[in-house]
């Protein structure tokens, strides 16, 4: 009796290394994903994406877990330690790197030496670099600029403008309709970063604003007051909506909605919130934000949206496979295009889905922005720092003449911060 | 013979001799360990990670008494200071607003039980709920209070936006359950309220306010009590209504310290683990003074009996 069952289990070890043998190409074992796309969209995108994965390797268990956005960025923290995923996504840029130092992302530069991906998303491999080393890939991207409402810019006679006077100029030609040239929500304080960073780029440029923001260059800088005077003429000639602290983003669109504000300087992510409102892509424009120092060469924000593997991933094999499935150019045509993610690919092989607002931003970001592509504001800047500044810019915007205390205060911050 | 030498070490050994004593503490020990692990075990943790600089991932590094020095030097936690005593200073009002709703619904009329089950309405809704409702009221473009500023021509106020109004405002929110919870605290204690003792009053010429000041609060001294202790407990874990009202701003002006607390250490621009045990250990201090006065007056109490 024992030596039959010591006989039928050798017989299935054998056929098990045979199976296993057969299906050496494709892929064996779990792939654990956790994923923070919780809202709806973006989440179908991912799933699917994640089965077309699971069909080309049908040995292996897919296991894909959603967490809430907002609970994604504390919870990250302890399922890296703890309980590591063999795929994580997460942000680009400085937003990576507590756990590049902590060696809790695993150093992924093999997958960036393969030709294919080296030379196809030449464009990202800096905001995916730390030290020399690449640490993850990315999956899809985001322009920002200037949504504005262009059956009200027809009816005023404005055209877009280029230079920082024909934006004034626009802007006083709407202020005296009765209108507000922007709207902003900075309730949540990020999107008082998305206005410092073009208003310092196209001031002092790209690399200043990275010295700045890595804490190289001074808050109290002659610089950095000129980027504040040239935001100042705005907020003294009441361009932006009142009481723009007490709203969120989302609670900002409505003054789009209902023509009181003419523009938003804002995300490609903001299109899909103004359709759904009822406005027509006739309605709707787009233009990049206007050169202020004529000669400094324009840089963009294109916050980048990555995929890592954790260092205590149990398959990296199979992590390393996904990670080349999800940049690779069909895959990211499809999740990035209008029925999907709705935003630009990262695969320069990849095309562009057929809708303006992205075949504008991807022109001008792969042509008209020679300065540099940026990630934002609280992705270039450490955490901690980025609070305390986007706290200062809200304030600045709400009473600029706490200027020079605003800038003692982020410079104490910085000394701190930055040791 | 066996029988009696059986109950006679039955009777000597040391759990029958003691069972009297042990029973309570063999009770209370489920209590007390969860009490020493969950709340007087955390104390000393917070107060020895407050001496630690951590990130939450990397190594804990000793730096003393750093993150004292360095909120010291805090202005963001000077306004968190301030905010957390005109909370309590404010939220007190919440004590008489009980009674006098309480005294008013104090009646027999038809349906008195479904107005009293509105008026404690508030307190059952979520704390969110009351956050989202007010700031709806107080959006300075739709809201409903700018209208009504308005219909009275005084200039509109964007109150959750004006660092000067902001936590004023967000108090008057929070006020509204808890005034509900004080005059269920005095609708209780007004049902144990001596009818002789008014009668007696009456007769002498009590009357009005002098009938309420020296014949009824009097006697509703131990509601009272548990008021203030609710209240005051209430007004240092304002959390909720801060983080759904106005999440901190405007540029940080609305911040109590424990909000300030998880911003700094728990947030998605915070993890300063030991800066964020230092301003716990601020609050527990200001916490343990109340508590210190509760346990004393309650001793007191229990002493005079």
């Amino acid at each position: 009796m024992r030596s039959i069952l010591k006989t039928s289990a050798a017989a299935m070890a054998i056929l098990a290394a045979t199976l296993g043998g057969a299906s050496a190409d494709g892929l064996t074992g779990n792939l654990k994903i956790f994923l923070d796309t919780s809202n709806p969209a973006p989440r179908a995108t991912m799933e699917e994406m994640i089965a077309q994965f699971g069909e080309k390797n049908p040995d292996l268990t897919i296991e894909t877990t959603v967490i809430d956005r907002e609970a994604y960025k504390t919870q990250i923290r302890n399922f890296l330690t703890a309980n590591a995923p063999d795929v994580a996504n997460w942000y680009a840029a400085n937003r990576m790197r507590p756990y590049v130092e902590a060696g809790l992302f695993e150093d992924v530069s093999d997958l960036w030496a393969d030709p294919e991906i080296a030379e196809n998303l030449a464009s990202t491999k800096g905001a995916l670099t730390i030290d020399g080393k690449q640490w993850g890939v990315p999956y899809t991207y985001y322009q920002w600029g200037v949504y504005y409402r262009k059956d009200i810019f027809d009816e005023l006679g404005l055209s877009e403008p280029a230079t920082w006077e024909e934006e004034k100029a626009n802007c006083q030609k709407i202020l005296d309709a009765g209108k507000k040239c922007y709207t902003i929500g900075t309730k949540f304080l990020w999107t008082a970063g998305g206005w410092f960073d073009y208003l310092n780029m196209r001031t002092n440029g790209f690399d200043f604003h990275m010295d700045l923001l890595t804490g190289k260059a001074s808050w109290q800088s002659d610089e950095v007051r000129k980027t504040f005077a040239n935001w100042r003429e705005l907020i003294d000639m009441g361009a932006f909506i009142d009481n723009h602290q007490t709203y969120s983003w989302q609670e900002a669109l409505p003054f789009m909605v209902k023509g009181d504000a003419a523009a938003y300087l804002m995300g490609n992510f903001a299109v899909a919130p103004l359709r759904d409102a009822g406005l027509t892509d006739d309605q709707i424009d787009f233009y990049q934000f206007v050169e202020i120092t004529p000669g400094v060469e324009k840089a963009e924000d294109a916050p980048t949206d990555t995929f890592h593997i954790p260092s205590n991933a149990q398959n990296k094999e199979a992590a390393r496979e996904f990670l080349k499935f999800v940049v690779s150019p069909d895959v990211q045509t499809q999740i990035n295009d209008g029925k999907h993610l709705g935003q630009l690919p990262v695969n320069a092989k990849s095309s562009v889905d057929d809708d303006k607002f992205l075949i504008e931003g991807f022109e001008m970001l792969s042509t008209n922005a020679p300065g540099g592509v940026a990630q934002f504001f609280d992705r270039d800047a450490p955490a901690e720092m980025a609070k305390v500044a986007m706290e200062g810019l809200q304030e600045f915007m709400v009473k600029p003449d706490n200027l020079d205390k605003i800038l003692t205060r982020l410079d104490r911050a910085r000394e701190r911060i930055y040791k | 013979m066996a029988q009696a030498s059986a109950a006679a070490s039955r009777q000597t050994s040391w759990w029958h001799q003691n069972q009297q004593r042990l029973t309570p503490w063999l009770f209370l020990a489920p209590g007390i360990l969860f009490f020493l692990f969950y709340v007087i075990f955390p104390i000393f943790q917070s107060f020895n990670l407050s001496l630690y600089e951590w990130d939450g991932l990397g190594k804990a590094e000793f730096v003393g008494l750093y993150n004292y020095e360095e909120l010291y030097w805090d202005d963001a936690f000077y306004t968190s200071l301030k905010n957390n005593v005109i909370w309590l200073l404010l939220y007190l009002a919440a004590i008489p607003a009980g009674l006098f709703i309480a005294l008013f619904l104090n009646q027999t009329v038809t349906g008195i039980r479904l107005y009293k089950s509105l008026f404690f309405f508030p307190f059952v809704i979520s704390q969110v709920v009351v956050g989202l409702v007010f700031t709806w009221f107080y959006d300075p473009t739709f809201g409903i209070l700018n209208v009504l500023l308005g219909a009275v021509g005084l200039p509109p106020v964007n109150v959750l936006g004006d660092e000067n109004w902001v936590t004023v405002g967000i108090i008057v929110a929070g006020l509204w359950p808890q005034t509900a919870y004080c005059m269920i605290l005095y609708l209780t204690g007004l049902n144990a309220v001596d009818p002789e003792q008014i009668e007696a009053g009456r007769l002498d010429g009590a009357k009005g306010w002098r009938m309420l000041w020296y014949i009824i609060v009097p006697q509703l001294r131990p509601a009272t009590f548990i008021a203030f202790v609710v209240t005051i407990i209430g007004a240092l874990r304002s959390f909720d209504l801060i983080s759904v009202m106005t999440n901190g701003g405007p540029f940080g002006a609305s911040r109590v310290l424990s909000f300030y607390m998880f911003e700094v250490a728990l947030s998605e621009y915070g993890f300063r683990m030991g800066y964020g045990a230092a301003i716990a250990v601020v609050l527990f201090l200001i916490m343990l003074a109340f508590i210190a006065y509760f346990l004393w007056s309650m001793y007191k109490e229990e002493k005079a009996r």
